[in-house]
């Protein structure tokens, strides 16, 4: 015999089976007819609990997955595909390859046309005669997947050794000799029958399997053995601890006899020397038909088994180690359901409760703190962490309090954090605080809309080592600037950390470091928020950690000033020859069906298909696409836990009801004027409202055009009535009380989940109201047919800008929005002073219908646009200069 | 066709064009030039359809193609990756699929006679099968994940539509490419062996597929091998890997190709990772010393380049093929 070729397959990685592989396992618990779970799982449409089966028998080691659907009452072509695509989309599932298993062509073909993988059909055979069978099995072929055959012909199914032999080898030449089957790619099936039945015909099923194996092996090359094991023990049905101990005799003496694969429950597996002794003697009696009287005395003997179901429960083994380890353990893996009793057990060891800390949760922590360094632990996790952590020292704190332990907790430095004044947005200052707290500093949060008078006098009183300062919106940029030039004001010396969506390096460098000469630090994301506290508190690393973040803002702002210079820009009236040029034909107007300010409200269920959740994953700082991060290699499983928590909480939300979810829109026959303003009418034809818009200065190749929203509306002198629209939402309405059982848990974990998805769901709320707007209350798209992906990509007509954006950078326009929709009595939103939404988790914006309306960055205006937009907007030119600073030239 | 292929891969490494977008792009066209005469009454914007530049600005198209003949290339790629009736509806031109490929093909083999002309050196037209817009491994609604946009069937027609007008058009050899879900690539190998049992003839059949990022996975999730297994039950002239990446990051995943398959073995990456302005900054020389290990170590039978590649990449690729080591794939059966 020439050595065996590999058997190659594939799911989403490959399965090579060659001549020195182990026996390779087939799960087997996704059958309709082997499982009764499975089927009414199937029956039920519960696909989720039946993909669970799935990824049980991967976990467990099953290398191949076998599916059968083969059912009377079941559709078998629609519930494999359906069956299958949704393997496809769980990577830890699909990463082997599939056996799809039917007696039915149909449904075998539908499953191949599933799998992007090598799968294994199960199966063909030559019951309809050769015919029929070149022809499936050349299809099977040209789908590119390996086959079992089963030994059956147009005489029936193969039950003696001869008959087994005879079948196979007629079977092995066809495919072999007219359908061009790669040999390797065969594995026969030789029918494994039940053995004790009684009947003195079974009596050799199990040998006759044997010897036929034998034979196949040593003389059709290549091809392989496979079978369905618990076929076996059929007659014993209903006692698991002989079954269990056949099925291990059984592939003992298979595999010995040259048997490749075969369907297993890997999960009911007995090891076959683990089998008791005296049971296995009683059970191979049978299997090897080695006693007259064999299976009288198996059954005899099988009465007195204790029914020893194998219990599958969650590894404790981590229980037994000492309980500094399992403290680590519990830090680490973020279990949270030891940790108190540990604790105790802990703090009655040590002579003070505090030595606790700083001794075991301190270790522990200081390993999350490398591994997260390492990127072996994601941000989600550390939270975890953190959670356990804090209920860790929360049980400790009453001792601590009762001792009045002698002298301060000494940690690692303090750092004080605060959203700035007219700012509401916190999830990365929450992020950033568990980091730090997590490697050993102490925090002091001031939350958020924090004065800069409030920070600073905090920050005397605590002589905290870092003040760090947040902010999502661009006005907390200047707040920024300002709490910098009060620190030098009152003579601080304490870096100053800044961080948030709206930050950049750049901006640091170029606005924030020239006015505090202490030490000011841009930190781009959580995860690099300790190592730059670490060198700053650090004596010795911070002079020059703190020279060398000098030159390199230096260098910024030389490069910046270099830029700056070489930019051409327009003036503004040139800029207005050349705007995007409305007309009539174009705009194919379409008169709202719904004009006037119609407040509006969403079920939760209805948003969550509208979830964009690419930001969801950044906030924790996981980066990559959706779906796709949740198969990501690296970071794919963190994701998908976070995911699979986020899910699970929005269920809670939506059964407490958590979320007010409130919007209101208006629909205005609106025009624009020659000074890029846009005009607002009620229906009787009243002005409620001017939008003053911005205009596009920086010089474009080619003649422009040079954008204003006010582009995307007809001029007064079109002398067509155009309309445009407004809107606010808001998810967060209840959200503060309904998160306040988690902060007062210290549970920072779920607290910033349930921020983050509040803002997720006003976003979506947003998505979902434009989608209404369009295609109901305005009316204009009303055949508009989008699927979620196609939403985020803003596949459709027009477009909904918000203010305080790129294309609309100016945020006192939200004052004019909220007032011309009465937010506050609709929704209860308001603005702060630097014209923040409240509650944080909204969203406001315009609508535009037209057809060719776009997204654009605004840009840098000239001296000469902030002049006119002050006197359009009744300003002083410096307020002016101050809410449009972000887009000044400089 | 397969022997005078397996012969010139046999002496040589072949080397396949560079870019069609990149140099497509340089002549700045306008929608009224990707219109042209024939659809200046089309109901909806053309511009950025590459592949009508068949039938509306030809020579625009026939001179790249002799472009990068001139550079040295052996097999030029057809301008007709996106040509397929799914892809195609984005435009509403469904029903230009046939002669937008068919025109394709005859547009490169127009060159490859020009060439012939000016140096005597034969060339090969490939017939380029791009992946469509839609997979038919993975949902494009997050909530839905057991939906499919596209079945297999549906994209064996739209494949088989278009390798049967490639055929017309007289192309040499066909290549599946930029493959980045395995099952429309398989969908693409059944149309192709139907439309070649049909006419009872066969060109070679080269396949690509497409590495997204550092995970080392194709988008619908598979290793380098699990690819490699996916499409070996078809008797294809080669298998390689395109797009995505720069030739520095896609060495790894040829290298386990080459070891791995008993086909011929292509490469072409793109040049470089794109910059934050999405283009591309690599150029000919740094391109070349990246693929100068392909060369060095025998790993590949086929070489060429992907997004943002030009000529000059070509030519590069051309000075520094003299000197590799052919990889046999025999060796590998």
């Amino acid at each position: 015999m020439p050595e065996m070729k590999p058997l190659r397959l594939s799911g989403l990685e490959p399965l090579v089976v060659t001549a020195d592989s182990n026996f390779v396992n087939v799960g087997e618990r996704c059958n309709v007819t082997g499982s009764r779970k499975f089927l009414r799982l199937i029956n039920e449409g519960d696909y989720d609990t039946a993909l669970e089966i799935a990824r049980d028998q991967v976990e467990n080691g099953a290398q191949i997955l076998d599916v059968n659907m083969d059912e009377g009452m079941i559709d078998g072509v629609e519930a494999m595909k359906t069956f299958l695509n949704l393997i496809m989309s769980e990577p830890d599932i699909a990463r082997i390859p599939v056996m799809v298993d039917s007696s039915k062509w149909e449904i075998i073909e539908a499953g191949l046309q599933c799998l992007q993988g090598k799968s294994v059909v199960n199966s063909l055979s030559l019951k309809e005669g050769e015919e029929v069978f070149v022809e499936q099995a050349t299809k099977v072929r040209n789908y590119g997947a390996a086959v079992i055959i089963m030994a059956f012909d147009e005489d029936g199914q193969a039950d003696s050794y001869e008959r087994r032999i005879e079948i196979c080898e007629r079977a092995y030449s066809i495919l072999t000799q007219k359908v061009g089957m790669p040999p390797e790619d065969i594995i026969f099936d030789p029918n494994i029958f039940p053995v004790g039945t009684g009947m003195e015909e079974h009596r050799s099923n199990a040998i006759d399997f044997f010897r036929a194996t034998q034979w196949i092996k040593e003389h059709l090359p290549h091809a392989r053995v496979s079978g369905g094991v618990s076929n076996v023990s059929f007659s014993f049905r209903g006692n698991n601890a002989v079954r269990e101990a056949m099925h291990a005799s059984f592939l003992y003496h298979g595999i010995e006899h040259g048997m490749d694969m075969g369907i297993v429950n890997p999960a009911l597996l007995e090891v076959y020397e683990e089998v008791d002794k005296e049971l296995m003697t009683y059970v191979e009696d049978v299997l090897l038909d080695r006693r007259e009287d064999a299976t009288e005395r198996l059954l005899e003997f099988a009465e007195g088994v204790q029914q020893k179901e194998k219990k599958r429960t969650v590894d404790l083994s981590w229980r037994e180690q000492s309980v500094q380890e399992r403290l680590s353990h519990s830090l680490v893996k973020g279990i949270a359901d030891h940790i108190t009793e540990d604790v105790e057990e802990a703090r009655q060891q040590y002579d003070r409760p505090l030595e606790v800390i700083e001794g075991p949760l301190m270790d522990g922590m200081n390993i999350v703190g490398d591994l997260f360094g390492a990127g072996k632990m994601f941000l989600p996790q550390v939270v975890k962490s953190a959670r356990v952590m804090k209920k860790a020292v929360a049980h400790l704190q009453p001792f601590i309090e009762a001792e009045k332990a002698e002298g301060e907790q000494k940690g690692a430095g303090k750092i004080l954090l605060a959203t700035v004044k007219g700012d509401v947005h916190d999830i990365g200052k929450n992020i950033v605080g568990v980091v730090l707290a997590c490697n050993g500093f102490e925090i002091i949060d001031l939350g958020v809309m924090v004065p800069a008078e409030k920070i600073l006098q905090r920050a005397k009183e605590e002589a905290v080592d870092v003040v760090g300062l947040s902010g999502l919106i661009t006005p907390s940029l200047d707040e920024m600037v300002f709490v910098a030039e009060e620190m030098k004001r009152q003579g601080f010396s304490v870096p100053l950390l800044i961080g948030g969506a709206t930050t950049s390096r750049a901006h640091t460098a170029v606005k924030i470091e020239p006015q505090y000469g202490s030490g000011v630090v841009h930190v781009h994301d959580a995860s690099r928020a300790v190592t730059v506290a670490q060198q700053l508190i650090s004596k010795e690393q911070r002079p020059a950690y703190l020279e060398q973040l000098r030159g390199e803002y230096t260098r910024i702002r030389e490069g910046y000033a270099k830029k700056q210079k070489k930019d051409v820009y327009l003036d503004l009236q040139q800029a207005r020859k050349k705007r995007f040029g409305w007309t009539a034909e174009k705009a194919e107007i379409v008169r709202p069906k719904r004009l006037g300010v119609h407040p509006v409200t969403a079920q939760l269920e209805e948003l969550i298909p509208y979830i964009d959740w690419a930001p969801f994953f950044r906030a924790w700082e996981l980066h990559g696409r959706f779906p796709q991060i949740l198969q990501d290699e690296v970071v794919g499983e963190e994701a998908r836990s976070l995911h699979a928590d986020a899910l699970e909480m929005l269920e809670r939300m939506k059964s407490e009801n958590a979320l007010e979810l409130k919007g209101v829109f208006g629909l205005f026959p609106a025009a624009s004027d020659e000074r890029d303003r846009i005009h607002i009418s009620n229906e009787q034809g009243e002005k409620c409202a001017v939008f003053q818009t911005l205009r596009q200065q920086k010089e474009k190749k080619g003649d422009g055009p040079y954008f204003a929203l006010s582009d995307f509306v007809a001029p007064i002198s079109a002398d067509v009535q155009d309309y445009m629209g407004a809107f606010t939402v808001t998810a967060g309405g209840g959200l503060a009380e309904w998160i306040q059982p988690f902060e007062d848990a210290q549970d920072d974990y779920s607290s910033i989940m349930a921020k983050a998805l509040a803002d997720r769901l006003a976003e979506a709320f947003a998505e979902y109201l434009h989608e209404q707007v369009r295609t109901r209350y305005w009316g204009y798209a009303s055949e508009e047919q989008m699927s979620n992906e196609e939403l985020i990509k803003e596949n459709y007509r027009g477009i909904r800008p918000a203010p305080g954006y790129p294309a609309c950078p100016d945020h006192l326009e939200k004052q004019t929005l909220f007032d011309l929709l009465d937010v506050g009595r609709h929704t209860g939103g308001a603005l702060t002073e630097s014209m923040a939404m409240v509650p944080a988790a909204s969203v406001s914006g315009y609508y535009f219908a037209h057809p060719e309306s776009r997204y654009f960055a605004l840009g840098k205006i000239k001296e000469d646009q902030l002049q006119d937009y002050a006197e359009r907007k009744n300003l002083q030119l410096e307020e002016a200069r101050r809410w449009l600073s972000p887009n000044l030239i400089d | 066709m397969k022997n005078a292929l397996e012969a010139l891969a046999s002496e040589k490494v072949l080397l396949l064009d560079g870019a069609m977008g990149t140099m497509i792009q340089r002549h700045k066209l306008s929608e009224e030039d990707y219109r042209g005469d024939e659809f200046a009454q089309w109901g909806q914007p053309v511009q950025g359809n590459n592949d009508l530049l068949n039938l509306t600005q030809p020579d625009i198209i026939r001179d790249i193609h002799l472009d990068y003949l001139r550079a040295g290339a052996d097999l030029l790629e057809t301008n007709t990756f996106n040509a397929n009736s799914i892809s195609m509806a984005d435009y509403g031109m469904e029903s230009y699929v046939y002669e937008i490929n068919k025109r394709g093909a005859e547009l490169a083999k127009e060159a490859v006679a020009v060439y012939k002309e000016e140096a005597g050196r034969p060339a090969f037209v490939v017939g380029s099968i791009g992946p469509t817009n839609q997979t038919a491994s993975l949902s494009p609604d997050v909530n839905r994940p057991g939906y499919r946009a596209v079945d297999y069937s549906r994209l064996q027609a739209v494949y088989a539509e278009q390798v049967a007008a490639l055929m017309d058009g007289g192309a040499d050899a066909l290549l599946v490419e930029t493959v980045f879900d395995t099952l429309n690539a398989k969908a693409a190998l059944s149309a192709i062996r139907q439309v070649y049992d049909e006419r009872a003839c066969s060109l070679p059949v080269m396949i690509s597929g497409t590495i997204t990022d550092a995970s080392g996975r194709t988008l619908s999730g598979q290793t380098a091998e699990a690819f490699l297994v996916s499409v070996s039950h078809f008797p294809l002239f080669s298998i390689g890997f395109n797009c995505a990446l720069g030739a520095d990051q896609l060495l790894p995943y040829i290298q386990e190709l080459s070891r791995k398959a008993a086909f011929h073995i292509s490469a072409h990456p793109n040049a470089g990772l794109p910059n934050a302005f999405g283009e591309y900054d690599e150029g000919p020389d740094e391109m070349g010393e990246k693929v100068r290990p392909f060369l060095e170590m025998g790993l590949v039978n086929i070489i060429g380049g992907c997004c943002g590649t030009t000529p000059a990449h070509i030519q590069r690729m051309d000075e520094l093929r003299k000197t590799a080591i052919v990889r046999n794939p025999a060796s590998h059966a």
